[in-house]
């Protein structure tokens, strides 16, 4: 033991911002004791793998048919061989599943006085909400101060990964799931989805800005208001990327799962039912709230139901901003 | 007893193309059981190179996202269902079980040659998915994403898997019958070769976990045609449900995987040893424990899924009872090698390094089941390096074993010695080059099934696409191996064609004759 904490320690160091060889910066409450753990499980294995591997090694040589012609003769079995080599192990793996154990807890457990955060996977983006009403594609938190996030999903699963955070959490729809931690480093660091949702799995990729809490709450308190802020067009177009509705609509005349918004307010389109309608404010408030209410002609009625997920004041500069696409 | 005056065997014994595909001797079925898993193989191998092919370097080069989610899927839905579950219960195990046995055949030889012909049939339902829309949604099938999102031919996958299901269920079947009813005078369970234990085990799972998969992708396919809410949250369903069910077929999986390879190990390393195998009851005890216990420990694949913490707990907890059954074989195995004298044939060698590469795969293990340890590496690469250790160098390298070992039974001519050897060191440095790395890119936190991924990782993929390529190639050195074999050309293979060699299997002319064994040997 004396030998193993200084081993522990030396391959814990982290060289700053970079991360180590073997992971990324140390950037959270939980980062230090995982590491250490991961050591731990690392120095047990590699000294066993190292025993059998000498001593395969030691016997192939010693016993090869050129220096033993014929085997010698030896018992083929023991008793006591087989309960010492299961019960020394035991011990050990008895003490990796309580190291296990109690950094899970940790985990699972989050302070009653956490910040907290909502969280939103979609196909194929995140969407994050605070407390005070903003919403954001990344992840802002304060830094040393615990934050939960609370998970949900509009479609499939997903799972919210950060590497230097060592946490990751499945986000199911139908439920809410959720995971927590303190960042203890100021920066940017990446947000993966860890579980595969369809086609762009790999780019449903994010990032957690760690600032210190006065820097946080500027930002959050700008964030929360910018509607009233810019320019209603401009404040559509970022409530458009926050929605997710640009995974499904272009503003280039592309056809994704939906129609492209490219010029056509105020023009005609066919609905499936056979009638025809003119998009106008009230038809695409209706699309918003009641998607299935009036399907396009040559599209599938897959479009989210945003009944209750965006605001009047959403709608009303989305609005703005599908007229602001000009042909 | 035998006459080999006229050179008749199994193999020439009849002619045409029925006297094959409608036989009922289980040689045959072996046999053609090999030729068409090699076949899925190299399916499955072409698409992991696409794969590695589009991952050499950052960015889209080759494959879209779409294309890379359906070689993910196929690789993995082909290499597990058509390639390594049939691979060594059904291909190695009909050869080979019988003639350890010293019995004519397996117990109902109709049953096995449809759990051959329903292999066919899954074959054939993949090759429709394959010709239509493919498969996007992972091996896993993961609902609600199968059964509500995905635009491929989920059905047709669901039933293709349906029917290998059927066909696992009935070789294991055949194979609990066979060991219990055809054992010949005098061999008690206690002298029954390890690799017939392994067999043994295995078949437990076959029958008792596989219909749990069948039913439930019948569920899925009925979400999806029928909309009947089972998984699907939006229907009132639950998607975990789904994952706990996949996975209590799944995880026993891996041990139907690993079972008989690792018995056959055990076969291996005695003989060429010269030596009785070292704790023989503990290794055939420890495969039946492995696949009892193997039977409660899904839930370490859900511990971040949402299942409850105390769930999660239990699970990590029985999941460690398991490495104390795998330590055993591997303990044993180097124990068997004191005071032998040992030869390094190439069964051998390949025997030798599947105590290490599957050392490597078990303990990668111990950090996934390690509660807090498996949420960082969880779905990372990680992962993948864990599972292809356990699954390539450990249970395919022993096949490689395997057939180095039986190839003179099955085809009268002793396998190419340098070329063999060519193909055993190939593929150890490019499999360790392939898989090692990927321990590096999931700790560092890449997820798995990324079509592109971050800068940061590109050096380590450069890497492991190198040995994936490589790794790819040296199997050609197998096919020419094989292909040399089934053209005769080579050196004659005595009955016992390795010295040491004691199963029942070596008494019998190489290649095996049509009639093996008309009255049971006794067994001392
Ligand atoms: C899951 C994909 C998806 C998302 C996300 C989505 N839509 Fe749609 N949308 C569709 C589809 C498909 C249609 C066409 C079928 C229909 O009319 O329901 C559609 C139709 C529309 C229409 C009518 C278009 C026309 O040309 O008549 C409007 C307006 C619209 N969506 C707005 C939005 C807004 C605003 C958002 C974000 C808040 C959004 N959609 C998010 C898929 C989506
Ligand atoms: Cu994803
Ligand atoms: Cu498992």
């Amino acid at each position: 033991m004396t030998l193993l904490l200084p081993l522990l320690a030396a391959l814990q160091s982290q060289p700053g911002q970079e991360g180590g060889f073997w992971f990324p910066v140390q950037a959270s409450n939980h980062a230090p004791f995982y590491d250490w753990v991961f050591f731990f499980i690392l120095i047990v294995s590699a000294v066993f793998l190292l025993a059998i591997t000498v001593s395969a090694i030691w016997f192939l040589f010693k016993y090869h048919r050129s220096r033993a012609p014929e085997p010698e003769p030896s018992t083929s079995h023991s008793t006591t061989i087989e309960i010492v080599w299961s019960v020394i192990p035991a011990f050990l793996l008895a003490y990796m599943f309580w190291l296990g154990f109690v950094g899970f807890m940790d985990h699972r457990t989050p302070p009653a006085d956490a910040y907290e955060i909502y969280a939103t996977g979609r196909k194929w983006s995140w969407s994050f909400t605070y407390p005070n009403g903003a919403e954001s594609e990344e992840l802002h938190v304060p830094l040393d101060r615990p934050v939960k996030i609370i998970m949900g999903s509009q479609d499939v699963i997903h799972s919210l990964f950060i590497p230097a955070f060592r946490v990751k959490q499945d986000v199911v729809p139908g439920r809410y799931t959720d995971l927590w931690f303190t960042a203890t480093m100021e920066g940017e660091f990446e947000l993966y989805c860890a579980e595969y949702c369809g086609k762009d799995h790999s780019s449903m990729q994010s990032t957690v800005f760690v600032q210190p809490e006065g820097q946080f709450n500027a930002w959050a308190e700008e964030a929360a208001d910018f509607i009233s802020k810019l320019p209603p067009a401009e404040a559509g177009a970022r409530v458009f990327k926050m929605k997710g509705c640009i995974a499904c609509h272009s503003t280039d005349g592309s056809v994704i799962t939906g129609p492209s918004f490219k010029g056509q307010f105020g023009t005609e389109r066919k609905l499936a039912d056979g009638s025809t309608v003119v998009m106008d404010e009230n038809y695409i408030r209706k699309s918003i709230l009641e998607p299935n209410s009036q399907v396009v002609a040559g599209f599938d009625p897959v479009m989210t139901n945003f009944q209750g997920q965006v605001t009047d004041d959403q709608i009303r500069v989305l609005i703005e901003y599908i007229k602001s696409v000009k042909e | 007893m035998y006459d080999q005056s006229q050179g008749v065997n199994y193999l020439n014994c009849s002619r045409g193309f029925w006297s094959w595909f409608g036989t009922l001797d289980h040689k045959r079925l072996g046999l053609m059981y090999m030729w068409s898993v090699m076949g899925a193989m190299l399916i499955g191998g072409v698409f992991a190179m696409v794969m590695r092919l589009e991952l050499f370097a950052p960015g889209q080069q080759f494959v879209d996202a779409e294309a890379f989610n359906q070689l993910f899927t196929l690789h993995g839905a082909i290499m597990v269902f058509l390639v390594i579950i049939p691979g060594v219960p059904a291909a190695l195990g009909n050869f080979a079980l019988p003639l350890m046995l010293g019995a004519k055949d397996v117990a109902f030889p109709k049953l096995n040659r449809l759990s051959y012909h329903l292999w066919v049939v899954g074959a054939l339902f993949f090759v429709g998915v394959l010709l239509t829309t493919g498969l996007d949604t992972g091996w896993t099938f993961y609902a609600p994403y199968s059964t509500l999102h995905s635009q491929t031919a989920v059905v047709w996958a669901t039933f293709g898997a349906f029917f290998l299901g059927f066909s696992s269920i009935f070789t294991g079947i055949n194979f609990i019958a066979t060991i219990h009813k055809m054992r010949p005078p005098g061999m008690t369970w206690f002298k029954l070769p390890l690799f017939c234990w392994g067999l043994y085990a295995t078949a437990i799972m076959q029958i008792l976990a596989t219909p749990v998969l069948g039913i439930t992708l019948l569920l899925v396919g009925v979400e999806r045609m029928l909309g009947v809410g089972i998984f699907n949250p939006a229907l009132g369903g639950d998607p975990v449900l789904f994952q706990h069910l996949f996975w209590f077929y799944s995880h026993p999986a891996v041990y139907i995987m690993v079972l008989p390879p690792l018995g056959i190990i055990s076969e291996l390393i005695a003989t060429y040893s010269r030596k009785h195998i070292f704790g023989y009851r503990f290794i055939a005890m420890s495969s039946v424990a492995i696949a009892l216990v193997g039977f409660i420990v899904w839930g370490h694949h859900m511990f971040v899924s949402g299942q409850s913490a105390l769930t999660s707990i239990v699970f990590s907890a029985i999941t460690f009872f398991v490495a104390i059954p795998s330590a055993i074989k591997v303990f044993n195995w180097v124990a068997t090698l004191y005071k032998g004298s040992i030869v390094m044939k190439a069964p051998m060698i390949y025997a030798l390094s599947v105590i290490w590469l599957f050392g490597i795969g078990g303990m990668t293990g111990l950090w996934l089941t390690t509660l807090q340890q498996d949420i960082h590496l969880h779905d990372t690469y990680f992962v993948v390096a864990h599972f292809h250790y356990v699954l390539v160098s450990g249970a395919v390298f022993s096949m490689f074993a395997a057939a180095y070992y039986w190839l003179p039974k099955w085809s009268g001519v002793m396998p190419n010695k340098l070329l063999g050897e060519l193909h055993f060191w190939s593929s150890l440095i490019s499999v360790n080059l392939l898989f090692f790395p990927m321990h590096f890119v999931g700790l560092a936190g890449m997820p798995r099934r990324y079509a592109d991924y971050a800068l940061q990782f590109a050096d380590y993929n450069f890497w492991i696409s190198i040995g994936g390529f490589w790794f790819g190639l040296s199997q050609l050195l197998f096919l020419a191996v094989c292909v040399l074999c089934a053209m005769k050309k080579g050196e004659k293979a005595p009955a016992r064609s390795w010295e040491g060699a004691e199963g029942l299997e070596w008494e019998v002319p190489s290649p095996a004759p049509f009639h093996t064994y008309d009255t049971p040997p006794v067994v001392k």
